[in-house]
């Protein structure tokens, strides 16, 4: 049964107004604050800033329409640089806030900007609930491997070993995978992006808007004062080919430059291994399908990384349709109000609160 | 047909107990709902234990219901009952130290084998070793007199005809006390209608116990208690928390805004989150959260859209969503945080009740961040609390603190059901143009900019165009609501967020104080209005000249209150806490204002409060 069948509606913003086809088109400036941005020289929270301006006029909502909601952590000053609405709220709990404020506005595109810590040590519990619910929301995650705001712990996506103030001789934690975590936690979109990769990250952070659903978008970024060049090795033109395996739903899964491509086979036992193009003769190739109603295949994508960055999937794991919480939430309540009439008036509140059992006295 | 005489009475508690399996708050429910229709003014109070179920016929797995009815004004569930229905040794046992010598117990011999008097440590059975010769017994075998009345029923197995014994006992007890059984027969019939031979068993149950009281001779007489003189009116019987969830619907219906409740169960407060999901054909949306922030930090992203965001909780709930408060302070949104209190400290007593967190919700925060605290009094008083908590959340934009507690939540007497028209309009105007023009002359919206009397600042929802902002927990400047790390700016503000509080308007304290000489004042909050109102009924019918006041509002309190508590020369503050309102007082005013306290998880007794204030009385004469 598909969202359509059940009278479901099917895009993410399709209860948010959108400009009327001759309005004049917005531009990046139209979402730029008058605040000054504060983020330290060189952080990847420019970058993703920059392309998220320069990337919501293509939607072509009504901006009053755009609400950002964001908890605490260097990444979650996000909001004031956008001129929509925005709040800063507190550590960890955006998500939770922004579920009730997509419950009960569907007329919202409603944005959670969070970060390693934020999303996944405070707020672990929050955003696994918001992905486990499937609330309307497009959550961004931004990953620097570090608690930037706090200046320099390790956060629960930290490297095991990695030499902190608060780990000086190696944190001993296991990090967690966000992509993987997503998924376990019943996420209907997942996806992962690098922050200067604008090009890459503007086609997810569309299908992202346009999912409904929650949609969680994993953006590597880097922190040059506390974890600089966690990503290089991605950046690293030289090595960038060998180790991205770039996603593309009903494509065969592959890494590697043109001339030394490299095809994802399946192995007994469910994980895939890489095997150069001529040798993969008679084996099965996987083809990623992000529609796919199972998410193991997505989540054996998901182990193809490592803290070593062998192989890192990029682009959108799972994208796959299931009745959003907040829809089913407001069906509820809008059926029980049809179903009797219309909206309560005087006489029905009346009739709600003397209940069944009244008596009357002189 | 029958010889028996009628006395007439004005007032009588009874106490049903038994396990928890026995159905003894259904019987009492039910008994309620009988003396309610027949126009007795009433006060209930249910004592339950935390668990679902304890290991039967033990103490800690004894649950009673307690409900006092009269012809006259009902304050409190009665110190002590007059009749006692124990429906095995372990009822008996838990509340014989209750129950004043001369009072009735209604025993169900079948319980009192040597196995379950052995349970709680009876070497004899007290229904024949002469340890109750001070008590009036019927010693009765409700057990097997219904399996009995039950035989004609083949398809029932006996466990299920030996379960409608509280029927039977509910039949008894609505003869004893002449209380039409209809109620409870249409009652039945909407709980069992689709297993017409459990509901034929029940009825059948409920008859025979009516029967037993009629025909055996063991009950030689029956009791009227007639109607008590109330303001004419519809009535209806309502719990605290079902008066409390329905003056919340009520409110958000008159501000025209739609309710969502973001809540995470917990005793005592579920049962408001119970109540609210079943009012979506009211526009209410409930959302059960994964945890109680996330419950309070749901409400508040609603009332950021424009709802009338709520959250339900209890009091280790609100330790949980103090950070949210604090952020709503800053935010000044409207937000209405309930807290139905239990005894603490941690899980303390789940099911009991207490006021210790009072000073929790003044103070439970970090920085200087002032919340408006209201107390609710009755169980019916729930609703108009309510009512005046989303007023103060909407007017002036900002999270307020409604206290209940257990007491509250589940005791419950009459109400009269106002009209709607009659309740407060609470409209409240959301911002929908620029409120200021910057340097350029250029319309422009200013999101701190106060309403000069309130201090509220504009409730500018999203989807307004042209007003789009940024709000957050950082300090930001006076007007125009930008990030601020000014030293100046942020004295500014603290002081402005507390001027906004300590200005709300709420009414000044009602003395009652009815020969306007007395000496002492008997100053209560919350659900110690019962008790209060009683003991000073008491001393006032011994001719003693005793004040009394209720205060509603704990933040900010009545402007008259400094002066009140001058006019006396004895101010008593009983608390069912350790001091928590005294402290406040003394505070506040130097007033050297006397605290009693008891946190026993029970109501005062009346009793108990009047000895306290005799002694007080005593020093000033
Ligand atoms: C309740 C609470 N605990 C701790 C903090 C301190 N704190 C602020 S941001 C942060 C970590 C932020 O890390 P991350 O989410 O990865 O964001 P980043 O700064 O790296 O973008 C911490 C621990 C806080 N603000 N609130
Ligand atoms: S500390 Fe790191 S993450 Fe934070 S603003 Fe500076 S560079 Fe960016
Ligand atoms: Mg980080």
């Amino acid at each position: 049964m598909t969202l359509t069948d059940l009278g479901m509606p099917v895009t993410g913003l399709q209860h948010v107004p959108h400009l009327p086809d001759d309005a004049p088109g917005q531009s990046k400036r139209d979402f730029t604050s008058d605040q000054e941005v504060r983020w330290c020289p060189g952080c990847g929270d420019y970058v993703i800033l920059a392309a998220v301006q320069s990337f919501l006029p293509e939607l072509g909502l009504r901006r009053e329409n755009i609400v950002f909601v964001s908890g605490i952590g260097c990444s979650s000053r996000f909001p004031y640089y956008l001129d929509t609405y925005g709040m800063h709220s507190i550590h960890g709990r955006a998500p939770a806030i922004a579920t009730g404020l997509a419950t009960s506005r569907p007329d919202l595109s409603v944005w959670v900007v969070t970060g390693d810590g934020d999303a996944l040590s405070i707020g672990g519990n929050h955003l696994i609930h918001a992905l486990r619910r499937n609330v309307n929301l497009t959550i961004l995650l931004f990953n620097n491997q570090i608690y930037g705001l706090t200046k320099g712990q390790y956060s629960p996506t930290s490297r095991t070993g990695s030499v902190t103030k608060s780990s000086p001789l190696g944190s001993v934690d296991a990090p967690f995978n966000p992509v993987s975590l997503a998924l376990g936690a019943e996420a209907t979109f997942v996806a992962r992006a690098m922050e200067s990769d604008r090009a890459e990250l503007k086609e997810v952070l569309r299908a992202a808007a346009e999912h409904r659903g929650a949609a969680l978008v994993e953006i590597y970024q880097n922190c040059p004062i506390f974890n600089d060049g966690a990503f290089e090795v991605l950046k690293d033109r030289t090595q960038q080919a060998a180790r991205i395996v770039r996603l593309r739903s009903g494509e065969p899964v592959t890494v590697g430059p043109e001339d030394d491509r490299r095809v994802l086979v399946r192995v007994a036992g469910g994980h895939g291994e890489f095997v150069p193009e001529a040798e993969v003769g008679a084996r099965e190739v996987v083809v990623h399908d992000a529609a796919a109603p199972d998410p193991s295949a997505a989540f054996a994508l998901s182990r193809l990384d490592s803290p070593e960055m062998t192989h890192v999937p990029m682009g959108v794991f799972r994208q796959v349709s299931r009745p959003t919480y907040d829809d089913l939430v407001r069906a509820q309540v809008e059926g029980a109000v049809d179903a009797a009439g219309g909206p309560a008036t005087d006489a029905d509140l009346g009739e709600l609160l003397r209940g069944r059992d009244t008596w009357t006295v002189g | 047909m029958t010889s028996k005489t009628v006395q007439t009475l004005d007032r009588v508690v009874i106490r049903f107990a038994g396990d928890s399996g026995d159905g003894m708050q259904l019987t009492g429910d039910r008994f309620t709902s009988e003396t309610a229709a027949l126009g007795n003014d009433l006060s209930t109070l249910p004592n339950f234990p935390a668990e679902i179920r304890a290991p039967q016929g033990t103490l800690p797995g004894v649950s009673s219901f307690q409900l006092h009815f009269a012809d006259h004004d009902v304050l409190t569930p009665g110190d002590a009952p007059d009749v006692l229905v124990a429906m095995n040794p372990a009822a008996l046992k838990a509340n014989l130290a209750d129950l004043p010598r001369g009072a009735t117990i209604v025993a169900n011999t079948d319980e009192f084998t040597t196995r379950n008097l052995a349970k709680v440590g009876y070497e004899t059975s007290p229904l024949e070793d002469g340890s109750l010769e001070s008590w009036h017994v019927h010693a009765v075998a409700l057990t097997s007199i219904t399996v009995e009345a039950l035989a004609p029923f083949e398809g029932l197995t006996r466990k299920e005809k030996e379960r409608a014994k509280n029927m039977f006992a509910l039949g008894l007890l609505s003869w004893m006390y002449t209380r039409p059984t209809t109620g409870t027969e249409d009652f039945l019939a909407k709980k069992f209608g689709g297993r017409p031979e459990i509901l034929e068993a029940n009825l059948a149950a409920l008859r025979a116990g009516w029967n037993y009281g009629e025909t055996t001779e063991d009950f030689a007489s029956s009791f009227v208690v007639q109607a008590a003189p109330m303001a004419p009116g519809r009535y209806r019987n309502v719990t605290g928390n079902t008066a409390l969830a329905l003056g919340l619907a009520a409110a958000a219906h008159r501000a025209g805004r739609p309710l969502v409740l973001g809540s995470y169960p917990i005793t005592p407060a579920s049962d408001v989150l119970h109540a609210l999901s079943g009012m979506k054909r009211h526009g209410v949306t409930t959302i059960q959260a994964e945890d109680e922030i996330a419950g309070v930090g749901i409400a508040l992203g609603a009332s950021y859209g424009g709802a009338i965001g709520v959250t339900s909780t209890s009091g280790p709930g609100i330790a949980l969503k103090s950070e949210t408060i604090g952020l709503a302070v800053s935010l000044e949104l409207p937000l209405v945080v309930v807290d139905i209190q239990r005894g603490g400290p941690s899980t303390g007593l789940p099911t009991k009740t207490e006021q210790a967190d009072l000073l929790q919700v003044m103070y439970g925060r970090n920085g200087e961040s002032p919340v408006p605290v209201l107390a609710a009094q009755t169980p019916a008083d729930c609703f108009d609390a309510a009512l005046d908590a989303v007023r103060i959340a909407t007017t002036y934009r900002t999270p307020v603190v409604l206290l209940s507690d257990g007491y509250l939540a589940n005791g419950s007497e009459p109400w009269a059901v106002p009209e709607v028209d009659e309740l407060p309009d609470l409209a409240v105007e959301l911002a929908s143009a620029p409120n200021a023009v910057d340097d350029a002359g250029e319309p422009v919206f200013r999101p701190y900019l106060r309403d000069p009397e309130t201090l509220a600042r504009p409730w500018a929802v999203p989807g307004t165009p042209g007003l789009e902002h940024r709000i957050g927990g950082i300090e930001k400047a006076d007007v125009t609501g930008d990030i601020s790390y000014d030293p100046d700016n942020h004295d500014t503000m603290v002081r402005l967020r507390q001027a906004k509080v300590d200005g709300i308007a709420v009414p000044d304290l009602e003395v009652d104080d009815p020969s306007g000489d007395a000496k002492v004042l008997v100053l209560g909050w919350g659900s110690t209005y019962g008790p209060v109102a009683a003991a000073t009924r008491v001393l006032r019918n011994a001719g003693h000249a005793v004040a009394r006041a209720h205060l509603r509002h704990l933040n900010p309190f009545p402007a008259n209150l400094d002066d009140v508590l001058r006019r006396y020369e004895r101010v008593l503050v009983p608390e069912m806490n350790t001091g928590q309102l005294a402290l406040l007082l003394r505070g506040t005013y130097l007033v050297d204002v006397r605290s009693h306290t008891a946190v026993r998880g029970l109501p005062f007794t009346t009793v108990e409060l009047a000895d306290v204030v005799s002694t007080i009385l005593e020093e000033v004469s």
